[in-house]
C-alpha cells in the first residue's frame, strides 16, 4: 500500500505516460503485493464476511441460516442502541467542535516563534502517547470524587466543593470529553502546527504591508488555505470518534446508571461475545462501518477525485 | 529457610517428570474466592498432576469472552468454569468439548449429583460434557443487623417488612438497598423478585413452559410494580461492583442488599457472623425457593492423550466428596451431592442447605434461558432500576425480550 501511494506524486509531477503505467515502478508494485492482499483479505475480506453474516441469526458460532433484516430491526428497536448512537452524536460533535478549535489556537500560539517551542510541543503531544484505556483510568482517579480534584479541594477547606462528573448520568459525558480532549487536542495541534508552517512567509509579508490584522490574516487567508490539513484533521478525529470503546471502559464502562455513557462500540462488543449472538453484533458493527464511510467517502471525494490539486 | 528453599526448589524440578500441567480459567478473584479456588489447586497438586491458575479478572461478562475465543480460537485451556446452563451448549455441539461421560459413569455421578438437574445441565444428546463443582442460589437479601438495631427497630424477616421499615433507614441516612451499578446485579435482583413475589406457579410457567400470557399478565406486573418500588429505596447508591454494595451492608451504611450466595464469603471474610452481625433471607423470605444456579467444569477437546486424562482425573475430583467440603466451606456455596456432611457450615449455608435438601429449588435463569435473553434483560433491568422507566414499558419490553428466546 504505501508503496502505491509513494508512487503516486511521480506519476502527477512527472508527464503521464498511461500505456506505461502497469511496467513503471514495477519492483515497488511487486513489493506492495503482500500488503495489498493483507489488505484485501482482511480487511476487505473480513468486512464483507461482517456485512453477510449479519443477515443471519449466528447465535455463539456463525452459521449461515438467513433471516434477511431481522437482526437490524431488533438492533433499531433496542434502547440501549438508540442510547449509544445519541450519547456517540453529542460527544463526537463536542469532541470534534473543541479538539479543532483548541488544536488550531494552540497551534497558533506555538507559531509566534515563542522561546522553548519543542518543549512546550512534546509537553502537548504527550498524552496522545498514552493509550486510552491508560487516559481513561487517569481521569477516573482524578475525576474520583473521594481521592481526585473534589477531594483535594474539599481537603483545601472548600467543604461544599462538588466535582464528580462520572457518576451523574447527566454530567458523564463531560467528563469523558475532558478526558478525551487532553489525549487528542495535543495531536491536532501538530497537525495544525504543520500546516501553519507549510504557509509560506511571503503571505505575511503581503498581509503585512496590506495593513491587515493578524486576526484576520488567520480567519480569510491562512485556514481558507490549510484546508487540506482541516480535512484531513476532521477525517482522523471523526474515525477516532466512532470507534470511542476503550476510554468508556476505562472511565465508566457505560455507566453510570446503566448506560448514561455507552457507545455503539460497547454495544457490539456485549452483543457479540457476551450475549453469544454474533448476528445482532454484525448488524450493530455493520452500522458502525455506514458511519465511518459516510464521513469517509466525501473526503475520499475531495482528496482524490474532484479537481485535482497540488 | 535454605531447607525450605531447597525442598521447594526439590519439589519443582522432581514434579514434571509426572505431573501433568492443566491450565485452568476461571473468574473468581475476589477474596473468599481465590481461597475456594486455592482449594481446588491444593488437591489436584496433591494427586500428583500441577494446576496452573488462570484467573481472569472483571467478573464473568469479561472472563467467558476470553475463554471461548481462546477455544473457539484453538488455543484451548485445559479446564474453564462456566455457569450451569447454556453458556457451553454450542461450543459442546460444535464438537469442542471434551465427552465426559465415562467418568461420570465410572464416578457414579448419576447417583451421587444432587440436585439431577445438575447434571442435566451438563448433558447434550445423552451425554456428559461438565463436572458441577458448586450450587449458588441468587435469591437471598442480606440485612445488617446493626442499621436496624440502631433504629431500634427489629430485624425484618421479609421483604415485605424490609419495604416497610425502609422510610425509617432513609431517615437516619442510611441507605435502604445496596444496588451496584453493572447491569447483571440489577438483572439479579429483579430475578430474586419473581419468585418471591409472583410465586412459584407463575415463575414456573413463564420460565420453564414459555408462557407468554402469563409472563404479560398480573401476576408479573405486580413483580414490575414491586421492583419499580424497590428501585426508590436502592437510589443514592453509587458503587459499581457487587462486593462493594455488599461491603456497604458490612460496614452498616446500608441496610440491605439483594445479591447471591456468594456474598457470604464476603461477610465471613471480614469476620462478621450470622444470626448477629447480619441476616440472610432466601427467597427475600416470602417463598424460600432458591434456583441452582452456580458452576461447573469444562474440559476442551486437547489433542493430548496425556493431558485427556489429566483432564478426566480433574474432573473426577471435582465431583469428589473431599473436594467438594473444602471448596464449598470457603466459597459458601452448596455442594453438588446430598450425601456429605457439611457441619462446619454456618447459618446461612445451612438454610441453603435446608432449602436444597426439602426440594424447593427451581433450575436457574442460565439454565431455562439463552445468553442473548439474558443479556437483554440485563440491559432492560439496568435501564429500569437506574431511571424512571413506567413499570408497564418495561415489562411490555420484557415480555418480547424472552419472545426474542423461544
Amino acid at each position: 500500500m504505501s508503496a502505491t501511494t509513494e508512487a503516486e506524486p511521480v506519476r502527477t509531477t512527472s508527464a503521464a505516460r498511461p500505456r506505461r503505467r502497469l511496467t513503471r515502478n514495477i519492483s515497488a508494485k511487486i513489493a506492495a503485493i503482500p500488503m495489498v492482499a493483507t489488505a484485501l483479505v482482511i480487511f476487505l475480506g473480513g468486512t464483507i464476511w461482517t456485512v453477510v453474516y449479519s443477515f443471519t441469526n449466528s447465535k455463539l458460532l456463525p452459521r449461515t441460516n438467513f433471516v434477511g433484516l431481522d437482526q437490524y430491526e431488533r438492533l433499531w428497536e433496542t434502547s440501549r442502541w438508540i442510547v449509544s448512537i445519541q450519547n456517540l452524536m453529542f460527544y463526537g460533535v463536542m469532541s470534534l467542535v473543541f479538539t479543532v478549535v483548541m488544536g488550531f489556537v494552540l497551534a497558533v500560539l506555538m507559531d509566534q516563534k515563542i522561546r522553548f517551542e519543542d518543549t512546550f510541543r512534546t509537553i502537548m503531544l504527550y498524552p496522545f502517547a498514552l493509550s486510552f484505556i491508560v487516559t481513561g483510568l487517569v481521569w477516573q482517579w482524578i475525576l474520583n470524587p473521594q481521592f481526585g480534584i473534589q477531594g483535594v479541594v474539599r481537603d483545601m477547606g472548600w467543604t461544599s466543593f462538588t466535582f464528580d462528573p462520572l457518576n451523574n448520568p447527566d454530567t458523564v459525558l463531560f467528563g469523558l470529553l475532558i478526558a478525551g480532549l487532553w489525549q487528542g487536542t495535543g495531536f491536532v495541534m501538530c497537525l495544525m502546527l504543520a500546516g501553519l508552517r507549510g504557509i509560506d512567509e511571503d503571505i505575511w509579508k503581503a498581509a503585512r504591508v496590506d495593513g491587515i490584522p493578524t486576526w484576520k490574516t488567520y480567519v480569510v487567508v491562512i485556514i481558507p488555505m490549510m484546508r487540506a490539513v482541516f480535512i484531513t484533521t476532521l477525517v482522523i478525529v471523526a474515525s477516532g470518534i466512532i470507534r470511542l470503546y476503550d476510554l468508556v471502559v476505562a472511565m465508566t464502562s457505560g455507566g453510570p446508571g446503566g448506560n448514561a455513557s455507552q457507545v455503539p462500540a460497547m454495544y457490539v462488543y456485549d452483543y457479540m461475545f457476551q450475549a453469544q449472538n454474533l448476528g445482532q453484533g454484525f448488524a450493530a458493527s455493520t452500522m458502525m462501518l455506514l458511519s465511518v464511510l459516510i464521513v469517509l467517502i466525501p473526503w475520499a471525494y475531495l482528496e482524490f477525485g474532484g479537481k485535482k490539486h497540488g | 529457610m535454605k531447607l525450605t528453599k531447597l525442598t521447594a526448589l526439590l519439589a519443582t524440578v522432581a514434579m514434571p517428570a509426572m505431573a501433568t500441567e492443566l491450565e485452568v480459567t476461571h473468574w473468581w478473584t475476589s477474596g473468599g474466592e481465590a481461597a475456594a479456588v486455592a482449594e481446588l489447586a491444593k488437591a489436584f497438586d496433591a494427586s500428583g498432576d500441577k494446576w496452573i491458575d488462570g484467573a481472569i479478572a472483571g467478573g464473568g461478562g469479561t472472563a467467558r469472552p476470553i475463554m471461548i475465543s481462546r477455544i473457539t480460537g484453538g488455543d484451548p485451556m485445559g479446564a474453564t468454569q462456566f455457569n450451569h446452563g447454556q453458556q457451553a451448549l454450542e461450543l459442546v455441539e460444535a464438537g469442542l468439548m471434551l465427552d465426559l461421560t465415562d467418568v461420570a459413569e465410572a464416578n457414579n455421578w448419576k447417583e451421587v449429583v444432587f440436585p439431577p438437574s445438575l447434571l442435566d445441565a451438563c448433558t447434550v444428546d445423552g451425554r456428559i460434557y461438565c463436572a458441577p463443582v458448586n450450587i449458588h442460589s441468587p435469591e437471598w437479601l442480606w440485612l445488617s443487623n446493626k442499621v436496624y438495631e440502631d433504629l431500634d427497630l427489629p430485624v425484618p424477616t421479609n421483604w415485605d417488612e424490609f419495604v416497610a421499615s425502609a422510610p425509617k433507614v432513609r431517615e437516619a441516612g442510611k441507605l435502604p438497598l445496596a444496588l451496584g451499578d453493572q447491569p447483571w446485579q440489577s438483572n439479579l435482583a429483579f430475578g430474586a423478585m419473581q419468585i418471591a413475589v409472583a410465586g412459584l406457579d407463575a415463575w414456573k410457567a413463564v420460565n420453564v413452559d414459555k408462557n407468554m400470557d402469563v409472563a404479560a399478565g398480573p401476576e408479573y406486573a405486580k413483580v414490575f410494580e414491586a421492583a419499580a418500588a424497590a428501585r426508590e429505596l436502592a437510589k443514592g447508591s453509587a458503587v459499581q461492583d457487587w462486593n462493594q454494595a455488599t461491603n456497604l451492608v458490612i460496614t452498616d451504611q446500608a441496610g440491605g442488599q439483594i445479591m447471591g450466595d456468594w456474598a457470604q464469603g464476603e461477610f465471613q471474610v471480614a469476620g462478621e457472623v450470622a444470626g448477629t452481625d447480619y441476616t440472610c433471607l432466601p427467597g427475600l423470605g416470602l417463598n424460600e425457593y432458591i434456583s441452582t444456579g452456580g458452576d461447573a467444569f469444562y474440559f476442551p477437546k486437547l489433542d493430548d492423550p496425556e493431558k485427556e486424562e489429566a483432564q478426566k482425573r480433574l474432573a473426577a475430583q471435582l465431583v469428589s466428596p473431599e473436594v467438594q467440603v473444602a471448596f464449598n466451606l470457603k466459597k459458601g456455596s452448596l455442594p453438588i451431592r446430598g450425601d456429605i456432611d457439611l457441619s462446619a457450615a454456618n447459618d446461612c449455608m445451612k438454610k441453603g442447605l435446608e432449602i436444597l435438601a426439602g426440594g424447593n429449588i427451581v433450575p436457574s435463569g442460565d439454565m431455562v434461558w439463552s445468553p442473548d435473553v439474558q443479556k437483554q434483560n440485563e440491559d432492560l433491568m439496568v435501564e429500569f432500576w437506574k431511571s424512571d422507566m413506567p413499570a408497564a414499558d418495561a415489562h411490555a419490553k420484557w415480555v418480547e425480550n424472552l419472545k426474542s428466546g423461544l
